[in-house]
């Protein structure tokens, strides 16, 4: 018994040091020294100001010549520093509500655009809310129905929008894994990019 | 539902078990003491460890000395991770809470640190608005390696049990533990994590950073030491987030890609260690039978968890939302789903979180479809022997082919031996007992909290008043019972302060205590019991198999297996199953 405890003691110990501190320390080194970028965060800047990450969603809305994000959870949307889910059940009045309310804003915010477009054609992506709150993601599809919108308001091509979502659109991992989705800061600071050197 | 999304779950099975099968080899070469490739990096910190722990690791430990060692090791964990949550500030100096975040309150310190310890996992407190980074990594982290050791430790003991010629040995738990954490979970970890930060995890120590986006605001983004947590949290089926969302934060799981990897991570060891007992027992057939039976039932999950979300929910078509493949988009019910991963990314991680302890999650799991979400209940009620946690996977599957080795020998009428060791009446009450402690903890929780109003005050408003307040109320106790920690996670036990933070909040301790104390229950009383069959196996004598010994090691056992379990969990669970999820999947009524 005294044995126990006093090995006990001096393990819990030791064992705290060699995985709580070396372990962690050693990981954020290497990942440090081999992928600064990413360990990071992979920041992105526009002339030396942060704007955001690469991989973390952030909120368009109000400003509809952006690509708009997926609908969010947190509060304000798109918090990245307290994400949460929507946590709203399959068969609640609730989330019967906010789909509706999804669908008929992304109907107002595009239909202008977009004659064709109708509830029955909206992306479920657009639709309903992401599971993290920062999806840096949309799905092709509703990539393609907002393209008619931004281009129009930026005086560009639909052909030249939707070339500009190909290339930022990556495909499924390892070929199977997962579902191809558009980033959209990425895509949204291209079409910057495009405003300033006209 | 598509090709790929088929793909990914069939590739999945193969991939898992092309890995598992060395791996299996190499840790049963790391338990009985023989040469492995890693010998020459950690004889030496092997060697120092147990001089200054004072220990002697040829030291033959009986079940008692056994289980002893292990408990005040717990205990003696549980008491630095309490301290540590409690005294949050104190380590201010460290440089490591950037965001001086403050100490927990009792009660959700008190259930936290028990979910930890138990290797659950289970939070109610949101790691990225009220954990500093010496919290995650001094105190989160190391219950995320030891929890995974000692339940491995367990199972390796009770093999020890099964193989042992009328001794009364079960190895020795420091061995074990030191053994499982420098061989296995350390390297491991180690490569994942930097896998992990190849495709965008993040790892480092900054504050938290202020974006100035697009758009004219401002994004906080939370920072950390996120991809060292994130491998072990996976690897030891451990399942706690660094993030609130868990592996649905781009951060935790940055790509389709990382998804995979990550489901793989979790289930390689339970799976190894199916291989490693085969080799262990002399006879690889019994490990096969065992490993047949698993990945059945994990297949069969898989297609009706992947069916029912690719089928969309009934408020999705009430709302007049179309919820088929289209050209571009991924269709099915992607409420709590992030794009990246699709539907078949999310079922798929579901169910391998869920038939495992690991209990991650990369979507909410509160908003499957009710038949999608009765999944993961399912896998929780077959009490997670289907693959299940690292190390308490196998010691329950054990324990339930021992139970079906007797079923089978009193149909045929013969005494039921096992490995050509009786099973007696003392063995048989052991094991039910064992396997009736996890649903019965998980019942009479369930119970509590939802005929008391200090119970139900836990229920999410949004589902208060349906089915899904109950569903809410069970998945908490199931999951808790079961050492898993995945959630419907509209269910708290945390109320944050004005600001988000920990400073003015306040816990439920009534949800706080009642769950603290099923996961320490739930996980400790069935160790004492898997320790104590192994125990009373140990001193038996092997017979040779006769003309008569029923087989264990054929497609009629693996029939006889899964009917067992099914049948437990069945009897156990249904009633309760049919008042939440079945309800919900079988109606398409919207419940205000």
């Amino acid at each position: 018994m005294r044995r126990d405890i006093v090995t006990s003691a001096i393990a819990i110990v030791l064992l705290t040091l060699l995985l709580g501190i070396a372990y962690p320390l050693l990981v954020t080194g290497v990942g440090q020294l081999a992928f600064p970028g990413n360990a990071n965060g992979q920041k992105v800047y526009v002339h030396g100001r942060l704007v955001g990450s690469k991989i973390i969603g952030q909120n368009f809305a109000g400003n509809p010549r952006y690509f708009q994000s997926r609908p969010s959870a947190t509060v304000p949307p798109n918090d990245a520093a307290a994400t949460t889910f929507s946590n709203l059940g399959p068969n609640s009045v609730a989330t019967e509500k906010e789909i509706s309310a999804n669908i008929a804003a992304y109907l107002k915010l595009n239909r202008p655009y977009d004659p064709s477009l109708s509830a029955a054609t909206v992306p479920v992506d657009a639709a309903n809310t992401s599971a993290s709150g920062i999806d840096p993601q949309i799905s092709v599809a509703n990539a393609r129905i907002q393209a008619h919108r931004v281009a129009r308001l930026r005086g560009l091509s639909l052909a030249h929008v939707d070339a500009l979502i190909s290339q930022y659109t990556s495909g499924r991992g390892l070929g199977f894994s997962g579902e191809p989705g558009v980033n959209i800061l990425e895509l949204n600071l291209a079409l910057d990019r495009i405003g300033r050197t006209a | 539902m598509t090709v790929a999304g088929w793909l990914t779950i069939f590739l999945f099975a193969a991939i898992l078990t092309v890995l598992a099968i060395p791996l299996g080899r190499y840790m049963a070469a790391v338990y009985t003491g023989e040469r492995t490739i890693l010998d020459p990096l950690f004889r030496t910190p092997e060697r120092l460890l147990y001089k200054v722990m004072r220990v002697d690791p040829r030291r033959e430990q009986d079940w008692k000395a056994y289980a002893k060692s292990l408990i005040i090791f717990s205990l003696a964990g549980w008491l630095l991770l309490y301290l540590i949550l409690r005294t949050q500030t104190l380590w201010n100096f460290t440089g490591l809470n950037p965001q001086h975040f403050h100490s927990g309150t009792w009660n959700v310190t008190f259930n936290t640190t028990s979910s930890f310890l138990t290797n659950t996992n289970w939070q109610y407190y949101s790691g990225e608005t009220t954990l500093s980074y010496f919290s995650q990594m001094a105190g989160l982290t190391v219950q995320n390696f030891l929890s995974a050791g000692i339940g491995i430790a367990v199972a390796v003991a009770l093999i020890r049990g099964i193989i042992g010629r009328s001794g009364k040995s079960l190895g020795n738990f420091w061995f074990d533990l030191v053994r499982t954490v420098l061989w296995v979970l350390v390297p491991i970890s180690f490569v994942v994590a930097l896998a992990l930060v190849w495709q965008g995890s993040i790892a480092n120590f900054s504050h938290y950073l202020i974006a100035h986006t697009l758009a004219g605001g401002k994004q906080q983004i939370a920072m950390g030491p996120v991809a060292s947590q994130e491998a072990i949290k996976l690897l030891g089926t451990n399942g706690g987030g660094f993030f609130n969302t868990n592996s649905a934060h781009p951060f935790e799981n940055p790509t389709g890609f990382t998804n995979f990897v990550e489901m793989l991570t979790v289930l390689v060891i339970p799976a190894a260690l199916v291989f490693m007992y085969g080799r262990m027992v002399g006879n690889r057939r019994q490990g096969y039978a065992i490993y047949a039976t698993m990945m059945l039932m994990f297949l069969g999950a898989a297609a009706v968890a992947y069916i029912a979300e690719a089928h969309g929910s009934p408020a999705q078509h009430a709302a007049g939302l179309h919820t088929h493949v289209i050209a571009g988009a991924t269709g099915g019910n992607l409420e709590g789903k992030e794009q990246r991963f699709g539907i078949a990314g999310s079922a798929l991680f579901d169910v391998v979180t869920t038939v495992s302890s690991c209990g991650a999650v990369n979507s909410a799991i509160e908003s499957f479809t009710g038949i999608g979400g009765a999944v993961p209940m399912a896998n929780l009620s077959a009490s997670e022997v289907i693959f299940g946690g690292v190390g308490t996977g196998l010691y329950s599957i054990l324990l339930y082919v021992l139970l079906a080795v007797f079923i089978g020998g009193l149909m045929v009428g013969r005494t039921p031996e096992y490995l050509g060791k009786k099973i007696e009446g003392r063995e048989i009450k052991l094991v039910a007992l064992g396997l009736l402690i996890t649903p019965l903890s998980a019942l009479f929780s369930t119970a509590l909290a939802t005929a008391s109003p200090a119970g139900r005050q836990s229920i999410s408003a949004a589902a208060k008043g349906g089915p899904q307040g109950f569903s809410e109320s069970f998945y908490a106790y199931l999951s808790q019972a079961n050492n898993n920690g995945s959630a419907f996670a509209g269910y708290t036990g945390y109320v944050p302060g004005p600001h988000g933070g920990n400073l003015g909040a306040h816990g439920i301790t009534f949800a706080d205590l009642l769950g603290g104390f099923t996961m320490l229950f739930a996980r400790y009383a069935p160790i004492l019991f898997a320790l104590a069959v192994a125990g009373a196996l140990a001193g038996k004598k092997i017979s040779p198999a006769g003309l008569g010994t029923m087989r264990t090691d054929n497609p009629t056992f693996v029939v006889l297996l899964i009917g067992v379990i099914v049948l437990v969990g069945a009897l156990t669970f249904f009633p309760a199953l049919l008042l939440g999820p079945i309800v919900q999947g079988l109606t398409p009524h919207l419940y205000a």
